[in-house]
């Protein structure tokens, strides 16, 4: 039999003037396991707590009921009362007789009544309590961030300024990301390479950043502080350390047809290629669909005109096994295909362009070499279209695009407006918009800089169609504010085409068990209070993968984002909350159901030599991972069998809560 | 009416997810917001933790009404606990209403850590409701003795 | 005739040793309904029998023969192969441990004529097997019936009328847990009513409770799983009509979360394991039908 002590507070005159304490303490008296009850004005003041822990020294006691306040406010107190004294910290329960109780009625008959059935329901509860101990687990002190934009930099950077060291796993042959392509900012228009390369060079030159380029994250298992991720960096065939980037390879290449997807394959790039003049790592990269010597082992020229003896055909793929505390994932995006889009006319016409495009074409490091020209025949395009809202905020059921809004587009087009109105002040820039959204600081003035000091014509509406008519775009779309039907003959279109999460978000969702929305958008902890860390503990959110954003937004989240796996690795230990599920291995189905409910990723199924009474048999059973697992029990509901439980919160707790409050 | 042995009160069980719904009826608390004793709180990690097997055991043993409080759907601490037990309890409500059980003595209400005012209004309400619908003699009587 | 195909094919597999059992029927205690039974030799083979008396499910049986040396060659109709898959989902059952022959059905009989479960036939589609065994009878559809017409009806009822119907019903509940040992969703390698640290069960007959509640948790339990085979009813010795009630939760499912078949296609998400953020607040119970 257990021996209960319990403890009934006055609070002053907070519970005692619609309580009868003292009745209380009298009335729970003969409850089964209880040995001593007793009251006092403030149990939680020094004289209070001494009492409880002379009281369980005294009586031997291996749990105490404290009727006192919400334990919200002190359960942790008196659990630390209670260690003190020795007794388990998870043998204590708090029976709310202020919040619940004293405060809210007004009749001492009805309140004490009321108190007493609270502290029978605790003590019910006390008996089926099991001391628990707070586990602790080491932490990897690494982390791994995936994603080598302006977010996954961020993120490494203020990591490795702490004193922690950082991988950035990139699978494009350098870091650098989506900023990399873009030519100005805003809403202060400067350069985007000018304020991004300096920070991916100081990426590249911490000593305790390590960037693994042209690789992707194959497989990773644990949990927070101590993941073991796989990483395959693949084939570049050039050797890393010994390419000295002069470019000499590039000039040589005879294979000049390679589409240059940093120019958004609107001009062509050789086999052997460096993909930007500031990339980092400054090492050139062999295309094996387009070389020659890898596809029919002819030519060689590579090989033979560098000084450094860097190129090596027969480079393998490399698997790297590392371990880490913390893991970032810093995704991002690509821009949505515009080929669906029928009406638009992207698939048919050159001069219809996708802004991203658009970004490259104005780059003084782009095709056209910063002139604005048509792609088509490189002529200087006199009116501009630009389209709002392509893809972004359709309406989910017609599947031709995206619900959401992508955020960015609005800015960026009174940017691109700005910038061509004033390099060429000849040329006609219309705007078609659903609404302008220009939140932001010195958004919103940007914004009406474009409109009322550079002249560009915003017409609200949606564009229905363009077609080419003689060279000519014409633009059918519809006025709203004037109420008509109007047609722009255009020399380029341009398509504010929606944001999507890179296509390799699902996978590593999947893969780091982090939950995604029906967008792959990763989810956070919580929407409001917890928005760059993931649900999965150890898993931390940077940039666009967790939503659409712009430069400063995703800087700040990156940097938020770094503070949290600072946070996390600056410890040695986690220790690990007790109060967490368990499957009992001989009810066990193994039906997998409970994993499917788990918004942790904390399950897992082991095949197992299960022993018991008249049981032994390799079965299928689950398995908690107690420092993954949250508890908030999902799982224990949806399991048939009861074999999973919640400790702290067990069925048998609840139920003689249930009974005690029911009798 | 005054406080007699005899006359019949309600049984009422509300469980509450720690996080919203418990701390919505400190708030009430330390607003002074009454609503009536019958009502007596079980304090849950999320009302994901709510096994229909509480409910039912809680109608066998003599509740007259129960109550599931949890965050608010897009607000649960664990991001999606809440929407499993609005599932379970849809489903359970229904089977409880097919078995000829009155409706109204179970409700789920999403109550978050700021609305003291409404976990008492909503207690108020349903205290009213069972008082109405007046004692539970289903359940336990499903089965002629 | 489809039972002569069925016993030569068996006969082939298992003197070729592709299978080291066969799982069918034979005559049983009663006329009208035949048994499972395990088939280990040509010699046992006699006794078996295949027709219109087959109404047993024989998914719930493969089970005990999961770890059996050898595979086991199972005979399933179209609507046994949905529970046989799901406990494949469940991961109750290794599919490389069964051959699976899915035998054509006319639909299933015992003496009052065509069993509950064939009036409203699921169809005669497969949902898997290693070969077919039928013919163009058994290709024919059944007639269509509404599966859920009872259901509605006593959802029209007032809530008076529809608590006599069950206390009615259940109370002639004797417990023998016929319901429960053949349900193929019933799997649990320990059933929470045997467990005494459940906090249902109640060996010691100190309340009501598991009486009381057994047959609505029980159906809770298989919400979502339940291929509704109707076994349940079928083997009730006090005809209960306990279908109903895990045809009401499907109804529900159905009509609240998306049309549903526990058994079909890949493992995934029951309706009662999973969410969306638009559902219905469980409020609406109160607010539709009768009353």
């Amino acid at each position: 039999m257990q021996k209960i002590g319990v403890f009934v507070c006055w609070c002053g005159s907070n519970i005692a003037a619609t309580v009868d304490v003292k009745a209380v303490a009298e009335a729970v008296k003969n409850e089964p396991g209880v040995v001593v009850s007793t009251e006092y004005q403030y149990m939680c003041s020094a004289a209070g707590q001494k009492m409880i822990q002379e009281a369980i020294k005294e009586h031997h006691l291996d749990g105490i009921v404290v009727c006192s306040c919400s334990p919200r406010m002190h359960e942790a107190t008196f659990r630390k009362t209670a260690e003190a004294a020795g007794l388990n910290p998870y043998m204590v329960e708090i029976a709310n007789i202020r919040e619940q109780c004293s405060w809210i009625h007004k009749d001492m008959a009805e309140g004490t009544e009321k108190a007493i059935i609270l502290a029978r329901s605790a003590i019910a509860k006390l008996r089926n309590n099991m001391p628990l101990q707070a586990g602790t687990s080491a932490v990897k002190k690494r982390c791994l961030v995936i994603g080598g934009g302006i977010a996954g930099i961020q993120t490494a950077l203020d990591v490795a300024d702490a004193g922690f060291e950082v991988d950035i796993v990139e699978k494009r042959p350098t870091i650098g990301g989506r900023m990399a392509q873009l030519d100005k900012t805003f809403p202060t228009l400067d350069c985007s390479a000018c304020i991004l390369t300096p920070k991916m060079v100081e990426a590249s030159q911490s000593e305790k950043i390590n960037i693994i380029s042209y690789a992707e994250v194959e497989k990773v298992n644990g949990f927070v502080g101590n993941f073991t991720a796989t990483i395959r960096k693949k084939a570049r065939y050039v050797d890393e350390l010994k390419c000295t980037g002069c470019g000499l390879c590039m000039a040589k290449c005879p294979a000049k047809k390679g589409k240059n997807e940093f120019n958004m394959e609107l001009d062509n790039r050789p086999a052997i290629y460096i993909p930007f003049a500031q990339a980092i790592p400054n090492v050139a990269v062999i295309d094996p669909e387009q070389c020659n010597k890898l596809k029919n082992d002819k030519c060689g020229l590579c090989e033979r005109v560098c000084t450094a003896g860097a190129i090596n055909y027969k480079q393998q793929d490399e698997l790297i096994e590392r371990e880490y505390g913390a893991i970032v994932v810093a995704t991002g995006f690509q821009p949505i295909d515009a080929n669906p889009l029928n009406e638009l006319g992207y698939a048919e016409n050159a001069d219809v362009v996708t802004s991203l495009e658009l970004e490259r074409l104005m780059n003084a490091a782009g095709p056209s070499k910063g002139t604005l020209v048509r792609p088509s025949d490189g002529k200087h395009p006199h009116t501009i279209v630009f389209v709002q809202c392509v893809g972004s905020r359709c309406d989910e059921n017609t599947k031709r695009g995206k619900p959401y809004c992508s955020k960015i587009c609005c800015m960026y087009t009174a940017k691109h407006a700005m910038l061509i109105r004033e390099k060429y002040p000849d040329t006609d820039v219309h705007v078609f918009y659903i609404d302008v959204r220009t939140p932001g600081k010195n958004f919103d003035e940007f914004y009406r800089r474009a409109v009322e000091q550079y002249g560009v014509d915003y017409i609200k509406g949606q564009v229905g169609k363009v077609a080419n008519e003689n060279g000519k775009l014409m633009v059918q779309g519809s006025d709203l504010i004037n109420g008509e039907q109007i047609t722009i003959a255009a020399d380029l279109v341009v398509l504010a085409t929606a944001i999507e999460p890179d296509p390799t978000a699902r996978s590593i969702g999947t893969m780091l068990t982090s939950s995604m929305d029906t967008n792959d958008f990763f989810t956070e902890a919580h929407p409001k209070l917890r928005p760059v860390e993931s649900p999965t503990a150890g898993i931390f959110l940077s940039g666009v993968c967790q939503g659409p954003k712009d430069i400063p937004e995703t800087v700040a989240q990156a940097g938020a984002a770094a503070s949290k796996v600072i946070g996390l690795l600056a410890k040695d230990h986690l220790v690990t909350n007790p109060c967490v599920a368990g499957s009992n291995e001989l009810l066990c189905n193994g039906c997998s159901q409970c994993e499917k409910v788990c918004p942790y990723g904390a399950i897992t199924y082991i095949e197992k030599e299960v022993r018991g009474p008249g049981v032994r048999e390799v079965r299928r059973i689950a398995q908690v991972n107690p420092a993954v697992c949250q508890g908030c029990g999902a799982c224990t509901v949806t399991c048939p069998s009861g074999a999973m439980d919640l400790k702290g919160f067990s069925n048998q707790q609840i139920m003689a809560e249930v009974d005690a409050i029911c009798l | 009416m005054s406080v007699n042995e005899k006359t019949w009160k309600p049984k009422v069980v509300a469980f509450c997810c720690n996080w919203c719904s418990y701390a919505g009826a400190d708030l009430a608390g330390s607003g002074r917001l009454a609503y009536p004793a019958e009502i007596k709180i079980i304090r849950v990690p999320c009302s994901c933790r709510v096994n229909p097997m509480f409910i039912l055991r809680a109608f066998e043993r003599g509740a007259d009404g129960v109550i599931i409080c949890g965050c608010h759907p897009g607000d649960c601490h664990y991001t999606s606990g809440n929407y499993y037990a609005r599932r379970r309890m849809t489903m359970l409500f229904s089977m409880l209403d097919f078995l000829g059980i009155e409706r109204g003595r179970t409700r789920v209400e999403w109550v978050s850590a700021a609305e003291g005012q409404k976990f008492a209004n909503t207690m108020n309400e349903f205290a009213k409701t069972i008082t109405e619908l007046g004692e539970n003699r289903k359940l336990g009587d499903l089965r002629c003795k | 005739m489809i039972a002569n195909e069925l016993k030569k094919r068996a006969l082939e597999l298992l003197a070729d040793g592709t299978v080291a059992r066969v799982l069918g029927w034979q005559p049983g205690e009663l006329e009208h309904d035949w048994s499972p039974a395990l088939f280990e030799n040509a010699k046992d083979m006699e006794g078996f029998v295949y027709g219109k008396y087959a109404g047993a499910n024989l998914s719930k049986y493969c089970l005990k023969l999961n770890k059996a040396e050898g595979k086991t060659l199972v005979m399933l109709k179209p609507c046994d192969t949905f529970s046989f898959n799901q406990l494949l989902h469940e991961h109750r059952l290794n599919r490389e441990n069964f051959y699976i022959i899915g035998v054509g059905c006319k639909g299933m009989e015992d003496q009052n004529g065509l069993l509950l479960k064939c009036t409203c036939c699921k169809g005669k589609t497969h949902e898997i097997y290693d070969e077919i065994i039928d013919d163009e009878e058994a290709r024919q559809p059944m007639p269509e019936a509404d599966r859920f017409e009872q259901v509605s009806k006593l959802e029209q009822m007032s809530h008076e009328e529809r608590f006599e119907f069950w206390r009615n019903e259940l109370s002639r509940c004797i417990r023998c847990n016929a319901c429960r040992n053949v349900c193929p969703a019933c799997t649990c390698v320990k059933c929470v009513f045997d467990n005494p640290n459940s906090g249902i069960a109640s060996k010691a007959n100190v309340t009501d409770f598991e009486e009381n509640m057994f047959h609505i948790i029980r159906a809770y339990h298989v919400a979502g799983r339940c291929t509704d085979c109707g076994e349940c009813s079928r083997v009730c010795p006090q005809n209960i009509p306990l279908h109903l009630l895990n045809r009401k939760f499907i109804k529900d499912m159905n009509e609240l979360y998306g049309d549903y078949q526990a058994g079909v296609g890949e493992e995934e998400r029951t309706p009662m394991t999973s969410y969306t953020l638009g559902d219905v607040e469980p409020g609406i119970v109160h607010e539709r039908g009768n009353e």
